[in-house]
């Protein structure tokens, strides 16, 4: 097991993989995507409450559980990195954040849209938005420190603990956001209750998260090969290709 | 080097000793603290009903921004003089050794604030009520605001970025003791009982001290590499 792990973890290996895998990713992304579309802008019924309001939820919902894997992903590539000194988890590490930063910027922007005409505001200091806009805050923290640092290699290992100890703290800060929230505002804000939603509804938001996930796997795939020629530019595997 | 918190007290003695020759800068903190609250009366009104309300709030923020401005010197000036290269070759535990100098840098930057709050919080109408739950949770919060904090500076010395990324770093993180803090003090001002609040504060505090040091020592090898 172990000379398998070393052997995917070998740039080479990863850059080829990688390489092989990304089309076919790309090409489910774009099916998952469009009949996730047409699915939930055509297909789906309109809701009895928000009309067709409710329909961007098909990319709200997708980024922000994107959003979150990211970090995750980030985290654990990044304690990978940092337990086993593994050059390829920093790469992919380094790899996810914009991305995840992305994902997190489209899910706050999607839900300020979708909360001006249901909820009569662009931002409300609901705990879900918070914890949301906290998770960017930690994205930039550990791109910016990543810039901050001019050797990739100290730059990999300082955002990595970042990225660790950030994770052990999110649970944290979800949880005191929730809590604060729910002390402090209650029932001020006219909150749609959470309707068991149909399946009609249902499937086309499954088929876009399915589809978002696979696009983050290939830019994901796409960013992390750049990042490998960025790293091994001076070495053999790389000229012979 | 006897027992595994060898080196503690005597990293400790020294940084406390060298922040009392310079009383100057170990005012500055405190200085700040006061600062910034009287600077939200102006802004927003006198009215004491307004400033009772947001006083829990004001406070804690304003511990929060002042436990940042002093953490620059943190591991700064040890950087640049070679002695934290001695710490980490001096063959006792790192964690230790950077516990003891968050350990001083709480009690010059942190602690003075616990003392004037009640000052300042008479100042801005808070029931005396909530005075001692201010003081306890500043107590048990703000030192794992140094911690936190001493993570950031460690990360970030040596880069020459100043400031604004180590506020980037650290506040987010820090968003909980904020929470926690600020809502004790709250709920003792409208007269309920803030228990809840201050043993998350606590609960958090131990996490902090049993995790965060190793986090802060490995930080300080990387700054070094």
């Amino acid at each position: 097991m172990w000379k398998s792990f070393h052997q995917f973890a070998s740039p080479p290996h990863f850059y080829r993989l990688a390489g092989y895998l990304i089309p076919w990713f790309g090409v489910a992304a774009l099916i998952l995507i469009l009949v996730g579309t047409y699915g939930g802008l055509v297909l789906a019924p309109a809701d009895y409450q928000q009309g067709d309001g409710f329909r961007i939820i098909y990319v709200h919902v997708p980024s922000a559980t994107m959003s979150l894997a990211a970090y995750t992903l980030m985290a654990t590539a990044a304690g990978i990195g940092l337990i086993w000194r593994i050059k390829l988890a920093h790469a992919v590490a380094a790899a996810a954040a914009p991305i995840g930063a992305s994902f997190t910027f489209l899910a706050l922007a999607t839900g300020s849209l979708w909360g001006k005409p249901m909820w009569g505001t662009w931002w409300a200091w609901d705990a879900r938005l918070t914890s949301e806009l906290i998770l960017l805050f930690l994205f930039l923290g550990y791109m910016s420190l990543r810039a901050a640092n001019d050797d990739t290699g100290k730059a990999d290992r300082a955002s990595g603990l970042l990225a660790v100890v950030g994770v052990v703290n999110v649970p944290i800060i979800h949880y005191s956001v929730e809590w604060w929230n729910s002390l402090h505002q209650g029932a001020t804000i006219i909150k749609l209750g959470e309707p068991a939603i149909t399946g009609d509804m249902l499937w086309p938001l499954l088929t876009m998260m399915v589809g978002f996930g696979c696009y983050f796997a290939t830019v994901l795939m796409i960013r992390a090969r750049s990042q490998v020629l960025q790293r091994e530019r001076n070495s053999r595997w790389l000229k012979d290709l | 080097m006897s027992g595994p918190l060898s080196g503690f007290g005597v990293v400790l003695a020294r940084d406390l000793r060298l922040a009392f020759r310079r009383p100057g800068e170990m005012a500055n903190p405190l200085l700040f603290f006061i600062l910034i609250t009287a600077i939200f009366p102006l802004g927003l009104s006198p009215e004491p009903e307004l400033l009772r309300a947001v006083a829990p709030g004001i406070l804690w923020g304003a511990a929060l921004l002042s436990s940042l401005l002093a953490l620059d010197l943190l591991f700064g000036s040890d950087y640049e003089d070679g002695s934290l290269e001695q710490l980490v070759l001096s063959g006792h535990s790192l964690p230790v050794l950077v516990l003891a100098k968050t350990t001083a840098h709480w009690v010059v930057s942190a602690l003075p604030l616990v003392v004037v709050a009640p000052l300042l919080a008479s100042a801005l109408y808070l029931p005396q009520e909530a005075w001692g739950t201010l003081m306890l949770g500043l107590l048990i919060g703000t030192p794992t605001l140094s911690l936190l904090g001493a993570m950031g500076a460690a990360l970030t010395t040596g880069l020459g970025t100043g400031s604004a990324l180590l506020s980037l770093l650290v506040l987010p993180l820090a968003t909980p003791i904020l929470i926690f803090g600020a809502r004790g003090v709250d709920l003792a001002a409208q007269g309920m009982d803030p228990v809840g609040p201050l043993y998350l504060l606590a609960a958090i505090l131990f996490l902090a001290l049993s995790l965060l040091p190793l986090a802060i020592a490995a930080a300080v090898r990387i700054s070094l590499d």
